[in-house]
């Protein structure tokens, strides 16, 4: 048992609410009730479920952040932290946070749904696509009525006419909606489309809350296509933007990414042309030299260059044989030389020149080697060195025995 | 998958011319067969412009099942 001072109370109490974590970060939705603002910018009012009430307080500070200043009987949700104010004995909801419940529970909703998708993994960046870098046939799922589709259209036609379109009109807003998106899906991933588009126009968060639905997440996340969504405008993130493999701000740049700029496929085109002209000039040019350097070949082989050339050589074999020849005579005249002159030394003249005599039978020219080859009183015909002379024989003389 | 569409038939013609170029850039070829690879580059090539030049966007709407109201 405790005796306490109401002081000791009250800080007791406060002390053993701020201590309660829940109470720290809590968000309370209710009804607007005795609203006032204070002149010092504080605001002061009630939050009411039937007869429940529960006081709150909105500091300056938190309240000049409030586009417009709630109304009694608005239907709030309210963010912040629950004490105990000593002072008035009272129980209070400090908000930092207002916000129209509708909305502000839609919120709270988004949230909860995008934590608990993203850590489940639909959201990693690692399992986004690249998308084709020119589509065949994109297909659309968007409502077959809005201005995004016609813009859509009006952007692909622009950039590259040369995709086809397949559009799967759907419901983008109610209660329907997630559904027919669902469906509008399923029905593209039983085509052969290469790439889908899910988009909608601009319109307040309750409209486009078809797309932060977990079931238009889960059958996007288990397309086999790539995904692009163009939904509301550059502030709108839904729960499918996240989920898709690219997110556009808007329907008309979720088709510009779609396709490339039809200029782009010209570029690439003329270039491709160009590079077939140069091949084409570099093989008959190729072609050219060859015929060159095969002409050159020819013209070597042409009997009509090659007649003086071989003229000139039928004149060094006939100068060879010619100094050949020459030669020959030149050795037979020298060995002529040779052989008269032993003829010469072998001749009687020289004999005659020591002054022999040769003796001949005047009557047949027969040399006379003895003296019984003549008879006396025969004419002999003496022939010295010079000159001849006529005798007649005398006496014969037989060779004296040695 | 998409085979006959305007994009799928500008692929094959500009892959084909592809073909063709490399062909001549190899660059061992006959002279009639040169010739002749240039004609198909040149045509392939005023094919591929010519789809370029006369796209025009194809569209078709498919019916769903949980599509909108018809009016």
């Amino acid at each position: 048992m405790y005796i306490l001072t109401v002081t000791e109370m009250n800080t007791y109490l406060r002390e053993l609410l701020d201590a309660e974590p829940v109470l720290s970060d809590v968000w309370v939705e209710g009804e607007i009730s005795n609203f006032k603002r204070h002149t010092s910018g504080h605001c002061y009012f009630s939050l009411k479920e039937g007869d429940a009430v529960l006081n709150a307080v909105m500091w300056k500070s938190y309240a000049l952040r409030l586009g417009d200043l709630p109304r009694n009987g608005d239907a709030v949700l309210a963010h912040g932290r629950v004490s105990f104010y000593e002072v008035g004995g009272k129980l209070q909801l400090y908000v930092d946070t207002l916000r129209a419940a509708g909305v502000g529970f839609l919120h709270a909703q988004f949230e909860e749904l995008k934590q608990r998708l993203d850590t489940e993994g639909l959201f990693d960046l690692s399992r986004k696509r690249a998308l084709p870098l020119l589509p065949r046939r994109v297909g659309i799922v968007t409502s077959g009525k809005g201005a995004a589709l016609q813009d859509m259209l009006t952007v692909l036609a622009r950039r590259c006419p040369l995709v086809e379109v397949l559009i799967s009109p759907c419901l983008v807003q109610g209660e329907q909606a997630p559904g027919s998106i669902v469906a509008a899906l399923h029905t593209l991933y039983a085509t052969d489309v290469d790439l889908i588009i899910v988009a909608r126009g601009g319109g307040s968060l309750e409209d486009l809350w078809a797309f932060n639905a977990e079931e238009v997440a889960r059958t996007i996340f288990a397309s086999s296509i790539p995904v692009i969504t163009g939904i509301g405008h550059e502030t709108d993130t839904t729960i499918a933007d996240y989920v898709a493999d690219l997110r556009a701000p808007t329907p008309s740049a979720a088709a510009e990414l779609a396709v490339p700029e039809q200029a782009e496929l010209r570029l690439s085109l003329a270039a491709l042309r160009q590079q077939l002209n140069t091949a084409f000039a570099i093989n008959i040019d190729t072609r050219r030299r060859e015929l060159a350097a095969a002409h050159d070949r020819l013209r070597h082989y042409n009997p009509a260059i090659r007649l003086p050339h071989a003229r000139q050589q039928v004149d060094d074999l006939l100068r060879r044989a010619e100094a050949q020849l020459q030669y020959g005579l030149t050795l037979r005249q020298t060995q002529l030389q040779g052989l008269q002159a032993q003829l010469s030394a072998l001749s009687p003249q020289a004999t005659l020149e020591r002054g022999y005599a040769v003796v001949r039978q005047a009557t047949n020219g027969t040399v006379v080697t003895q003296s019984t080859q003549v008879g006396s009183g025969e004419t002999l015909v003496i022939t010295l060195r010079s000159g001849k002379l006529v005798a007649d024989v005398v006496e014969l003389q037989a060779e004296e025995s040695a | 998958m998409s085979e006959n569409t305007p994009v799928a038939t500008y692929e094959t013609l500009y892959q084909q011319l592809q073909e063709v170029v490399n062909r001549l850039e190899a660059g061992t070829l006959p002279l009639e067969e040169s010739l002749h690879l240039y004609e198909q580059g040149v045509q392939l090539a005023a094919a591929c412009q010519h789809l370029l030049d006369t796209a025009e966007l194809r569209i078709e709407q498919l019916q769903v099942g949980m599509g909108e109201p018809a009016d």
